[in-house]
């Protein structure tokens, strides 16, 4: 053997003293690794859930706010080339990116469809329409649609500017809102998780403290002291991981197929499956590490004095 | 081998545990350590495994200097000495063969180079055929004598001793004085705190007394010098 050949043997020989010696210290601890992985568990099917619903609605958000456009009603007393004239002065504006036209009986079709069965009652309003021709304007970038509408509220024979600014603002504070209780929620449980696992830690550390002071005295070196309590929060963290993985895979698969049928036809979708939910999963997973990691570390620091 | 130089130690209660020690021993030598309780001998022991820190003045080790020592390089120190307690502190799971091989294993030892250093050592101290044995099973001077094949299975430079026959009964204590002695004649560089007039009076060595932090007699072939 090369004396490189040597070192990585050696290497291959420690590390499995480590994970030997972490695994029997899950053991020896029994309820205390119970109790902390269970934090680890509660802690990351909240941020799960929550992770789930907080990509969905965001997704929602963003899909409403790209659809928002400008309905310009025209007033009923503008002629055909007073129309043109309003459109030009429309497509003036650097921000906006189309205009399209819309015609009243357009607008009254697409009602009716949209109201499905009730909307029936609405034809009768085919040989008198209220409504007024339309033109959709669209800006190249959502966030220029307010001042957009503002310019054209201004403009000569425009009845009504409607834009949809309102209601994607309330929805975008409302996942601003929700975002930041399960952020205080999620960080509460975080540091509940963390603090069980360093109490476990110090279990271990305190139960081994005769054999930590002798190895001390041998000349081992901190890192080969402490790798097997690092190991150790690692596993309470991702022992923690696998039920969240398994609860929020099953409930999105579930929720999915129970939803995805119902939102046919609207503009809002869910997530697929595939690859969201694998994402989430990681993201658990490297939560959980992070955690135990975390965890480990805080005990190792106060209580391995090295 | 052990050089210190103008060592002073002064815990953060006010206590000095030594004031202005300047002391050298050579490579080979075998060195008590005598003294009342509470003189200092224990800070003294402590500072050349480097367990405690002198507040100032230079403690050298084979060359090392201890003072400016990173924390680091501490386990690289700790492996040149061997340290043995009244206490024996053996793991009481593990058998004596493992005890011993315990020092080895953690600083990433071989196999193989274990098993052969292993028994060896268990040879010297003459248990050889206990190996498989638990400490709890052995009696107090046996358990002694595993403590010291843990602490020279690695064929340290120098052991280092604190009162090795505090808990044992004379006719064990000369057992384990007679392993010192043979551990000496090989080479390795003992210093040994010890109560024991009977032992530093027959087996004559150097003896340093430390009263109140100081040095107060250093003699070759000396004396216990205290009513014990």
């Amino acid at each position: 053997m090369t004396s490189k050949e040597v070192i990585t043997a050696m290497k291959a020989r420690t590390l499995r003293r480590h994970f030997r010696e972490s695994f029997k210290s899950l053991g020896r601890n029994g309820w205390m690794t119970f109790a902390s992985a269970s934090a680890v568990t509660v802690t990351l099917i909240l941020v799960g859930v929550f992770f789930v619903i907080m990509m969905n609605l965001n997704k929602v958000a963003t899909t409403i706010e790209e659809d928002v456009e400008i309905r310009v009603h025209i007033d009923v007393a503008a002629n055909e080339q007073d129309q043109q004239v309003l459109r030009q002065k429309i497509e003036g504006i650097p921000e906006v990116k189309t205009v399209e036209y819309s015609t009243k009986e357009k607008e009254l079709d697409n009602l009716i469809d949209s109201l499905g069965e009730e909307g029936e009652a609405f034809k009768l309003f085919e040989q008198d329409n209220p409504l007024n021709d339309v033109f959709i304007v669209k800006t190249k970038n959502p966030t220029d649609t307010m001042t957009a509408a503002k310019q054209i509220e201004k403009m000569e024979y425009t009845s009504k500017v409607k834009y949809g600014q309102g209601q994607v603002e309330k929805l975008f504070n409302f996942i601003n809102a929700s975002r930041n209780v399960g952020l205080v929620l999620i960080v509460g449980l975080l540091f509940t998780a963390m603090f069980l696992i360093s109490n476990t830690i110090k279990i271990t550390i305190m139960s081994r403290r005769r054999e930590i002071e002798i190895m001390r005295l041998v000349g081992a070196t901190n890192a080969f002291i402490r790798w097997p309590f690092f190991l150790e929060g690692l596993w309470l963290g991702l022992l923690g991981s696998i039920i969240p993985i398994g609860l929020v895979a099953t409930a999105y698969y579930y929720a999915y197929d129970y939803l995805a049928p119902k939102l046919e036809g609207h503009f809002i979708r869910l997530l697929e499956f595939n690859p969201f939910v694998y994402q989430v999963s990681g993201l658990l997973i490297l939560m959980g590490a992070l955690i135990g990691v975390w965890g480990s570390l805080m005990s190792v620091r106060k209580f391995l004095k090295v | 081998m052990i050089e210190m130089k103008d060592v002073y130690k002064r815990y953060p209660n006010g206590v000095t545990a030594a004031s202005g020690i300047d002391v050298h021993i050579k490579q080979g030598e075998f060195v008590y350590v005598v003294g009342p309780s509470g003189a200092g001998k224990s800070t003294f022991i402590k500072m050349m495994y480097r367990e405690e820190k002198p507040s100032s003045g230079t403690i050298t080790i084979d060359g090392v200097n201890l003072a400016t020592l990173r924390s680091t390089k501490v386990p690289l120190l700790r492996r040149k000495i061997g340290v043995v307690f009244q206490d024996f502190k053996l793991l009481p799971t593990l058998t004596v063969y493992e005890n011993v091989a315990f020092a080895l294993e953690v600083i990433e030892e071989q196999p193989k180079t274990i098993k052969k250093q292993v028994m060896e050592t268990l040879e010297l101290v003459n248990l050889k055929h206990k190996a498989r044995m638990l400490p709890t099973e052995l009696s107090g001077g046996e358990q002694q004598r595993v403590s010291i094949a843990r602490s020279i299975v690695n064929a340290p430079k120098v052991v280092i001793a604190d009162e090795p026959t505090g808990n044992l009964d004379p006719d064990t204590s000369w057992e384990i004085m007679n392993i010192f002695e043979e551990i000496n004649t090989r080479g390795t560089t003992v210093v040994m705190a010890t109560h024991n007039k009977e032992i530093v009076n027959t087996i004559k060595n150097r003896v340093i007394a430390i009263e109140g932090g100081r040095i107060v007699r250093d003699e070759q072939r000396g004396d216990y010098g205290y009513e014990s």
